[in-house]
């Protein structure tokens, strides 16, 4: 659960068009938030450990997404890459009365990141 | 002159084709009326089982509709059988089928109970084919038994399968396999039952046989040989099982008898014409009668009957050139038959005799076991008398022509199965070292992927490419790592899921394409809901956003999350995540104003460069996702396509305007072809060209599709070459005279590339896996009939053409353009409540 101490606001959730992700810039850091087609959403870091493509322009489906540079592969729940031992941070979301608002004490957390970086 | 009255006894596929032959030399020569016991205008019954396994409608294997008849002023008796040949009084006889009674049934009897109809004729053409045959069996006839012959045959059968867990095909044949291959997209255990001690008798000797069948059994058939039925039992009226004669049972719940064919002759016996085998004939196609002529299966020639389509499309012409005086000292001299065929996915090729039969007859052959490989030649006086290719048949064609043209075959005998050693680059990849590249795309070495074999048990090349990624770009390295894991743990394992169109439905295209269409899916959505359990699988999105918009041009539900971001947004994604836009420029020929509205564009919109690409065209690349529209909009020129899976290009040189070679006008040509194709969707890119003259300075022979003018105002059209990751010359598939014509041609070879390839698989792997000879055949001469159909989704596909950067004016939904969206923290948001 989100605590109530510092929640951002993102927006409407129709700013995300349905099945897709969209980019917020939030203090200069790029979160992906994704609207799966059967209601659930998600928020990463936009940026592919791989080679910085962007995320939220990746085809998603059945909870995760692929960067649309090279097809490295991400599970957006846990924030798991395809390729051990890349994986991405994720973020607490929920939806409420049709907001987006994620967890800000995620933002200043220190980067786990992927543990090599080619 | 009166017309002369020509009666044709048949409507099948060789009664139609004969009649077409005739109208081409003398239209309007013969008052024509045909009999068909079939209620039905005459369809291609080559593709029934496509019917059976739902790849196609009905109507689309109609080869003549019933206006067809109409236009020729061809009187058609439709469910009239012809049944005998007063040739005193020159009349033909016929009577209505009742419904119930089998079109091709032995069973005359109704003839007591109808009207007859009289037609009178001065020459006849007999074309009545054949039937199956079905072997002495009791219960026969019964609830749950069917043949496989008929449309209605088809529906009967695909009908009955629903109620049923288990069918049994009597018949290992062709026809037999095919029957069984149909039945397996209707979810039921099939058992294919074989009277002779192998499968495909007629064109496998018996280990080829054996191959296949192990093949067949891996694929989920089973297969029982040496069997001969003697009883369906039943129990409550239903189908429990078969008998066999040595007293074994087999478990069924339907029967579906496919087990060949025997010409219908009862006519001509009725008539007093002379029956051996068939209707017998002379090589002018002439019965006994010499007013009375036949044709196609039904027909005995030199003591040969034929089933193939090819040597009845040459008795075909023969006959029309007797009949209608256009060469009347035209012979029919009999056919040398090859096929070649695909039985549940297994490819093969059969020429000539499948056994040697002299002692000096020379016999080689090559063999794969694990991988159901098998290559015999039989060579009698240095040419090829008969040839089997099973699992493997690069090289076939070659075969076939030299067997065709009785060519004499070369002193070293392995050059006919491998090729020229000269030619082969060998490389031996046990003794690559571990750090050679293999996966050139992704920069897999052999190490990497020999160990992905050893100790990540990877044993199929689907499993290499999920664990190593090797083999996943461009694909061309495919083959050596086949090769890798031969040599690490000797064979490849069967993948069936690289036979998946896409990754997350267990199905090959042709059983996908059948499901999609029977249960109307339109979306991918839709797609996933009813074929995947409702998992939305991201491995198959994008697969199958393409192949639903090919399917349903009109209709398909366009749902944009399914499409790779160029898609969504008409433009390329670059590395930095900006995009490039490339307007159309048709044929290569641009202005000066066009140019410089794209000069004023590029400064606007600072695009990083401004490239010309190996198309013909100006690429402005690094320009920002919301910057999209609004560039279009200032271009005022269409989208080129240069970031999706459809037609991109047409290249072309300057031709005859100014190039002193040129012999042919291949910049209005390259036009042409771009203003009629633009944005054709396909499985992978097409980049097409035009050359005016052989020098090929558009390089038009390496092109998914290039027409190259030739000296007296023809142009050759190539398909399948390509210049990227792997380099391939074009196939030669037709040369035609007029510009319509190039269009006609590549757009039918489009459309049945469209239709028939495997997702990304690019035209050079699709051209040589069918094969140039088989696509000849099937787009040139039409063998298959869907020559009209292919024309007619072509059309459609060019008629649903919008340009996508219209986009720019209406998004297709909202936020579609827009980039990462700047967010304000607010301090308030704090709540300590």
């Amino acid at each position: 659960m989100i605590s109530p101490t510092k929640i951002i606001h993102l927006g409407s959730i129709d700013q995300v068009p349905v099945g897709q992700g969209r980019c917020f810039i939030i203090d200069g850091e790029e979160i992906a938030v994704f609207r799966s087609r059967d209601g659930h959403v998600f928020a990463v870091e936009n940026r592919c450990p791989h080679r910085g493509g962007p995320l939220a322009e990746g085809v998603m489906g059945d909870g995760k997404v692929v960067c649309p540079l090279h097809g490295h592969k991400f599970d957006l729940a846990t924030g798991q890459g395809g390729e051990k031992p890349e994986c991405v941070r994720i973020f607490s979301v929920i939806i409420d009365n049709g907001e987006i608002k994620i967890d800000g004490r995620d933002l200043a957390k220190p980067q786990p990141r992927s543990m090599v970086r080619s | 002159m009166d017309k002369k009255k020509l009666v044709v006894v048949g409507n099948g596929m060789a009664g139609a084709r004969v009649v077409e032959e005739i109208l081409k030399r003398a239209p309007g020569r013969f008052d024509i009326t045909m009999f068909g016991a079939e209620p039905y205008g005459n369809y291609n019954r080559i593709l029934l089982s496509n019917v059976l396994n739902q790849t196609q409608e009905p109507q689309e294997i109609f080869l003549n509709p019933l206006t067809w008849y109409q236009e020729n002023n061809i009187t058609l008796h439709a469910g009239i059988k012809a049944f005998k040949i007063d040739r005193q009084r020159k009349v033909v006889l016929g009577g209505q089928v009742p419904p119930g009674i089998l079109p091709y049934a032995n069973n005359e009897e109704f003839l007591n109970k109808v009207e007859f109809i009289e037609e009178p004729y001065d020459q006849v053409i007999i074309a009545t084919g054949s039937r199956p045959f079905v072997p002495p069996m009791e219960g026969f006839g019964g609830e749950g038994t069917f043949l496989f012959r008929t449309i209605d045959d088809c529906h009967a059968i695909a009908e009955y399968a629903q109620r049923c867990r288990k069918a049994a095909v009597i018949g290992g044949g062709l026809l037999g396999l095919e029957a069984a291959r149909g039945l397996l997209t209707h979810n039921v255990e099939v058992t294919v039952i074989e009277a002779a001690g192998q499968l495909m008798n007629a064109q496998l000797d018996a280990e080829a046989g054996q191959l296949l069948r192990r093949t067949m059994e891996a694929m989920g058939i089973r297969v029982v040989t040496a069997a001969k039925t003697s009883k369906i039992n039943f129990q409550d009226g239903r189908i429990a099982s078969l008998s066999f004669a040595d007293g074994t049972l087999v478990e069924t719940d339907m029967v579906v008898v496919s087990a060949g064919i025997r010409p219908i002759t009862e006519i001509a016996q009725a008539s007093g014409i002379a029956v051996g085998k068939g209707i017998m004939c002379d090589d002018q196609m002439r019965t006994s009668d010499a007013d009375i002529f036949t044709l196609g299966e039904c027909t005995e020639h030199r003591g040969r009957l034929y089933g193939l389509v090819d040597p009845i499309w040459e008795q075909a012409r023969v006959l029309a050139d007797v009949i209608s005086g256009a060469n009347p000292n035209a012979l029919y001299t009999g056919s040398k038959t090859g096929t070649k065929l695909k039985v549940m996915g297994v490819e093969l090729i059969s020429i000539g005799e499948k056994e040697p039969s002299l002692p000096s007859d020379e016999v080689v052959i090559y063999r794969e076991p694990n991988h159901g490989i098998y290559k015999k030649l039989i060579i009698r006086d240095e040419k090829i008398h008969g040839a089997i290719l099973l699992g493997d048949i690069e090289g076939g064609d070659i075969l076939m022509q030299m067997f065709m043209r009785d060519e004499k075959v070369p002193a070293k005998r392995s050059e006919l199965f491998f090729g020229s050693v000269k030619s082969a680059v060998l490389v031996n990849i046990a003794d690559l070292p571990d750090n050679a590249q293999i996966c050139n795309c992704n920069g897999v070495c052999k190490k990497e992927i020999t160990d992905a074999i050893v100790e990540g048990e990877c044993l199929t090349v689907a499993a290499v490419g999920k664990k190593t990624k090797a083999g996943k770009g461009c694909g061309s390295c495919r083959g050596l790592i086949a090769q890798l894991i031969e040599s690490c743990v000797g064979k490849v394992s069967y993948d069936p899921s690289e036979h998946y169109y896409v990754p997350g439905i267990p199905l090959e295209k042709s059983q996908l394409v059948a499901e999609i269409k029977s249960r109307g899916l339109k979306s991918v959505s839709a797609v996933f809901a009813e074929l995947a359990g409702g998992r939305e699988d991201l491995d198959s999105k994008v697969g199958l956003a393409s192949l639903l918009k090919t399917i349903w041009p009109k209709e398909y539900e366009d749902e944009r999350d399914a499409r790779f971001i160029n898609d969504r947004v008409h433009a390329n994604i670059q590395k930095d995540g900006t995009f490039s836009v490339v307007p159309r420029i048709y044929g290569g020929v641009t202005s000066p104003e066009e140019l410089m509205r794209i000069a004023q564009a590029a400064v606007k919109y600072q695009v990083k460069m401004v490239k010309i690409t190996g198309g013909q065209r100006i690429d402005l690349l690094g320009v920002k996702k919301e910057d999209l529209p609004a560039i279009w909009k200032d271009l005022g020129m269409p989208s080129g396509h240069a970031y999706t899976k459809a037609f991109r290009t047409c290249k072309s040189c300057v031709g005859t305007d100014f190039c002193r070679y040129g012999v042919g006008d291949s910049i209005r040509m390259a036009q042409e072809i771009e203003r009629r194709f633009q944005g054709i969707e396909s499985p992978h890119k097409m980049k097409l060209a035009t050359a005016g003259c052989p020098r090929n300075c558009s390089e038009a022979y390496v092109k998914d599709i290039g027409a190259v003018a030739i000296e007296g105002g023809k142009w050759e059209i190539y398909v399948g070459g390509a210049a990227g990751s792997s380099v391939r010359k074009g196939d030669l598939l037709c040369t035609v005279d007029t510009h319509e014509e190039v269009l006609k041609y590549i757009g039918r070879f489009m459309e049945y590339y469209r239709q028939h390839a495997k997702y990304l698989e690019r035209t050079y792997g699709f051209v040589e896996r069918v094969g140039i000879d088989m696509l000849k055949k099937i787009l040139i001469e039409d063998s298959l009939g869907i020559c009209a159909q292919l024309d007619e989704r072509i059309q459609q596909a060019v008629d649903a053409y919008k340009d996508p950067w219209k986009e720019a004016e209406i998004p297709a939904y909202p936020h579609q353009f827009e980039g990462p969206r700047l967010v304000e923290v607010l301090n308030e948001a704090e709540n300590n409540g």
